[in-house]
């Protein structure tokens, strides 16, 4: 009679069914709910878009900071060029476009009840949850380094103290002296991030201490916009910046905070100043609620962003796997707005379309020397990807008025990012 | 100048078991690609990687074509003796390129 059981439960299931059937017509003035877990750009601009599509969801954004220090242009904080505070965006403008901010670090999901954790023991229940956790430093995967070591070797690669931290060794460092970055292998945040930064450390070696040297050690053999940096490092900054590929001994396998060293496959540099930009992950609780798989990246679905582990769950910005499209607060941005077209659509029982998506990463090498690249993207094969022929590179050859433009046409886009997330 | 680079404890105690590591940049070009012009690229590949602890082969290996490009080798040896290290990649054309390094054993 055993193969009975499946159709007998499938004929109780089905009476559940129709008797559930009901409840969403019970709750029919009741708005549908949306909880969003993380403050940054992919969370909080998925807030904002999801209130402008449409105004009859409930918002609730999770954040337990006050206040969100933006990583876009902290690599000019580093270089002198820039104050911190122009990088801090609050959350005091949401509650006026009818977003609940709740100032509570989320601990833990029932997936199966629908129903966020808070660290002070409160609850929220969602219909749908979206869970925009950014990154996580990965400090397993680099040996020698760990949340103390970065005191001393900073990783800037979250902004704030640690982006100060990092400016203030290179005030402290004497003329003469030895840069080291660390760059690790894809995928992590802000692709071209560690090259714009090694860029503007030389601007500011270059004006301030000429006799120093800047060596970037790279676990990768290419990188973001590799021939436009190049180029404008020979221009700008010859002889000052190093790049070790690879091939030729670029990984850090080790790193010993004490003496400021960075072993390689290939040998060993002790820094003036080490900043080590280690591998990265999800945001710690995305692994902890189940949708982040072994990469320690979260699998999407590219139209919804509903997680393709924990359904009911989407995953916006970097902590998404984002097929082509890079980590990048551009990105996160454009994820927001994909996703809450979708969770409009879902919400109200109607088929979510296929979207579009772009994505730009301004880089500056120099003040008004500014470089971009773009790329479009569209869901194949499960994945986000690069729609053949649209987007590039700037041209490798422009007069200084196309790099003095991209340089303003950057810090125009921080603005308009900062206020579709910030208000 | 064809770039090499190789990674070898500066100091060890007799009979330590030591890593050495040794990188050299070469394109390894198989012979089987086309150019732009659909001409075939001819093949350029090292074919024979030797390393002499004082003289004494410790460790040798035959590429072939399926090798990458800058082909990194890394193996474990012996600390006998204070000496030299040395690194030879023969290639196709029977170019030797060579490479030395100096090991201190107490």
């Amino acid at each position: 009679m055993r193969p009975l059981l499946p159709s007998r439960r499938s004929v109780v299931g089905g009476l559940a069914a129709t008797a559930m059937l009901g409840a969403p017509a019970l709750r029919a003035q009741a708005p549908p709910r949306v909880v969003v877990i993380g403050g940054g750009f992919a969370g909080a601009s998925l807030a904002q878009a999801l209130r402008r599509e449409d105004a009859g969801i409930a918002v609730t954004l999770v954040e337990p900071k006050a206040s969100y220090i933006a990583c876009p242009l902290s690599n000019y904080v580093i270089a002198g060029l820039r104050d911190i505070e122009a990088q801090r965006f609050g959350y005091e403008r949401l509650p006026g476009n009818g977003i609940t901010v709740v100032p509570q670090a989320a601990v833990d999901v029932d997936a199966a009840r629908r129903q966020v954790r808070l660290a002070d023991g409160g609850t929220l229940d969602y219909d749908r949850l979206v869970v925009a956790p950014g990154i996580a430093l990965n400090f397993d995967a680099l040996p020698g380094y760990d949340a103390a070591a970065a005191e001393l070797m900073p990783h800037a690669w979250q902004a704030g103290e640690q982006t100060l931290l990092l400016r203030r060794q290179l005030e402290a460092m004497e003329d003469g002296g030895l840069v080291v970055i660390s760059a690790p292998a894809s995928p992590f945040r802000c692709p071209p991030g560690p090259y714009e930064r090694a860029s503007l450390i030389a601007h500011y070696l270059k004006t301030h201490k000429p006799r120093s040297k800047l060596i970037i050690l790279d676990a990768k053999d290419s990188f973001s916009k590799q021939r436009l940096f190049e180029a404008a490092w020979k221009a700008l900054y010859p002889g000052l910046i190093e790049w070790v590929s690879l091939s030729f001994g670029g990984k850090v396998i080790e790193v010993d905070p004490k003496t400021r060293t960075l072993v390689t496959e290939l040998g060993s540099h002790e820094a003036a100043v080490a900043n080590v930009i280690p591998p990265q992950r999800a945001g710690v609780i995305a692994a902890r609620i189940g949708v982040a798989d072994a990469t320690g990246w979260c699998p999407i679905d590219p139209v919804t962003f509903e997680s393709k582990l924990v359904p009911g769950i989407h995953v916006v910005g970097d902590a998404a796997i984002g097929g082509a499209m890079p980590k990048s607060a551009f990105t996160a941005n454009a994820h927001a707005k994909a996703c809450a077209t979708a969770l409009a659509a879902l919400l109200r029982g109607r088929a979510p379309g296929e979207p579009k998506l772009v994505n730009v990463c301004y880089s500056l090498v120099a003040p008004g020397y500014g470089i971009s690249i773009a790329g479009v993207y569209s869901p194949k094969n499960g994945l986000l990807a690069d729609v053949e022929g649209a987007g590039g590179t700037s041209p490798l050859d422009a007069p200084a008025s196309v790099r003095a433009e991209e340089a303003a046409f950057g810090e125009a886009w921080f603005e308009t990012i900062t206020t579709e997330a910030f208000g | 100048m064809t770039r090499a680079l190789v990674n070898v404890p500066k100091t060890a105690k007799r009979g330590d078991v030591i890593d050495v590591r040794a990188m050299i940049a070469h394109p390894m070009e198989t012979g089987y690609r086309m150019g732009p012009n659909g001409v075939p690229i001819p093949r350029d590949i090292i074919t024979r990687f030797e390393c002499l602890y004082d003289g004494e082969i410790v460790f040798a290996a035959e590429f072939f074509p399926a090798m990458s490009a800058n082909p990194f080798i890394s193996f474990s040896t012996v600390a006998t003796a204070s000496g030299t290290l040395t690194f030879r990649w023969t290639d196709d054309a029977g170019k030797v390129e060579t490479a030395t390094a100096e090991i201190a054993v107490s």
